[in-house]
């Protein structure tokens, strides 16, 4: 009796908590409202130790306080949001907490695939941006499956940068480039047009005229399947990029909170945002000029 | 340090911010404006720091100058985006041209190879102080941001030499919580060491490359 009360009232709770945000959503569309955010999820082994909780929990709590700020920003009107799950250097952590955390990730993938989860209550389609063959089989496989099985939905996108740095991503898309100018030519050469001998050996200055501009690099970025960033959120302080969506932040604002990511909540979203309003025709301006 | 355009047409402040950093200590100094405005006027700046020399890799495309004690680096945004697709064709040219296409892909070495070659390479700076209205670094070279301490300073017109001082003092204790000695010694960087003191009486060595960055609307 007591538990069917306490859950009625968490409900209750909830509805209004619900009815709450709208509100303050509604107030803050009347100005511009980011299409696109991205989060660096730093401070879980952080928070784990100030709590003096096990190994893996503040990744654990990192993960629902996640959770909450898709949910803000898919109400909100954000389209895109794009995450900082794994980089490439964290490779380098200890192979014990590597495997805990690509055991968490795979977890968590799953969840994510799940009929009554958040993703398919928002229409969320689900990118893996990365290096995915640095990945184990199975969390391969998994980000494959979850990347089929949202496939079909286009409300929002949530990308989930998983063995990812920026630089591996610049020069992907500059091997990727290489090769399609190759293929490119090597057909031209196929054909028998003299073109492609010319643009491969070199003409006869010996110099080859260059045909890479940075809309080919830009097309085979990893994560060219969202605008570039309005806002990225790095919690903990910490001033840094650490190698995420370099290329992409040109003009982009950069907010760091000092509060750890289990603790960052609607209010430092809010934040961001009105942050991002009161700059909003500075960027703007600074996007047209580039 | 990204200065807003209007305030970047000040070059008087943009001198005055410089020789606060070069009176700290700072041995190297980026310059970075998106279209290459302060490029353009480096001659003003050069004369004010007057014992400037051409340091031979400013002979590639004329950016480094050297100072007896600063040397000074004048980068835009064509050495971000633009200079990547330039190192993108050398790259094709050194590993295609030959006629096979090469199976193994091309790595962050080869990469800074390439950006150098092109006239584009540099150093990454430790610390990056945006002067401006908001907190964004305006298209500052992707390749050379990965791991650099980004701080916001506020507009140019309200830069003060205290706040100068903190950023970077705060900067040194970032580096005292995850570095050692050593590894410092091990960063590669075009600063050199120096050693600053403070009224506290602890003194830190680092190494420190100042990006300043303007613009204009």
């Amino acid at each position: 009796m007591t538990k069917k009360i306490g859950d009625q009232a968490g409900k209750m709770f909830e509805y209004f908590g619900s009815f709450l945000r709208k509100c303050i959503f509604s107030v803050l569309s009347v100005g511009p409202v980011p299409d696109h955010i991205a989060f660096i999820m730093d401070g879980n082994r952080r928070y784990a130790k100030k709590r003096n909780l096990l190994d893996g929990a503040g990744h654990r709590s990192g993960y629902l306080a996640l959770m909450n700020m898709l949910k803000y920003c898919y109400e909100l009107g954000v389209k895109y949001a794009t995450i900082y799950a794994f980089s490439i250097d964290n490779f380098r952590r200890r192979p014990e907490e590597v495997q805990s955390t690509m055991q968490l990730i795979l977890e968590k993938i799953e969840d994510l695939i799940k009929e009554e989860s958040m993703v398919n209550q928002y229409g969320v389609r689900i990118y893996f941006l990365g290096s995915l063959k640095l990945l184990s089989k199975p969390v391969r496989l998994a980000a494959e499956r979850a990347m089929v099985a949202t496939s079909g939905n286009s409300k929002s996108v949530l990308s989930i940068c998983l063995a990812y740095t920026s630089s591996d991503e610049i020069l992907h898309a500059v091997q990727e480039c290489c090769g399609e100018k190759w293929d490119e030519g090597s057909a031209l050469e196929s054909k028998g047009a003299g073109n492609g001998l010319v643009f491969l050996k070199g003409n006869e200055n010996g110099k080859i005229k260059p045909s890479i501009v940075v809309k080919d690099l830009e097309k085979h970025m990893y994560a060219a399947v969202a605008p570039d960033p309005d806002i990225i959120i790095r919690t903990s302080g910490e001033t840094r990029l650490s190698n995420f969506l370099l290329w992409q932040s040109a003009n982009c604002l950069l907010y760091a909170p000092p509060i750890l990511w289990p603790e960052i909540g609607l209010w430092h979203l809010i934040w961001a945002v009105l942050d991002f309003q009161r700059n909003f025709s500075y960027l703007k301006e600074k996007t047209k000029l580039s | 340090m990204v200065i807003d355009s209007e305030e970047a047409q000040e070059l008087s402040k943009v001198l005055e911010l410089l020789q606060w950093v070069a009176d700290i200590g700072v041995k190297s100094v980026c310059l970075y404006d998106p279209e290459g405005v302060l490029k353009n006027n480096k001659e003003p700046i050069m004369q004010r720091f007057s014992s400037a020399n051409l340091s031979e890799e400013a002979a590639v495309n004329g950016r480094l100058v050297t100072r007896r004690n600063l040397t000074l680096e004048f980068v835009s945004f064509e050495d971000g985006k633009e200079a990547v697709a330039k190192a993108a064709n050398y790259l094709f040219v050194k590993h295609y041209a030959n006629g096979t296409k090469e199976k193994s892909d091309f790595t962050e070495p080869q990469m800074a190879e390439a950006l150098g070659a092109i006239g584009s390479g540099g150093a990454e700076p430790d610390l990056l102080l945006i002067y401006g209205p908001t907190r964004c670094h305006l298209g500052f070279p992707a390749w050379r941001l990965r791991y650099t301490e980004i701080v916001h300073m506020g507009p140019l017109k309200s830069m003060s030499y205290g706040s100068l001082v903190k950023a970077i003092f705060k900067y040194t204790m970032v580096h005292q919580n995850y570095e050692t000695t050593d590894a410092l010694v091990a960063v590669p960087s075009c600063g050199q060491k120096f050693e600053i003191s403070f009224h506290s009486g602890i003194s830190y060595q680092i190494k420190l490359q100042v990006c300043i960055g303007s613009f204009r609307v």
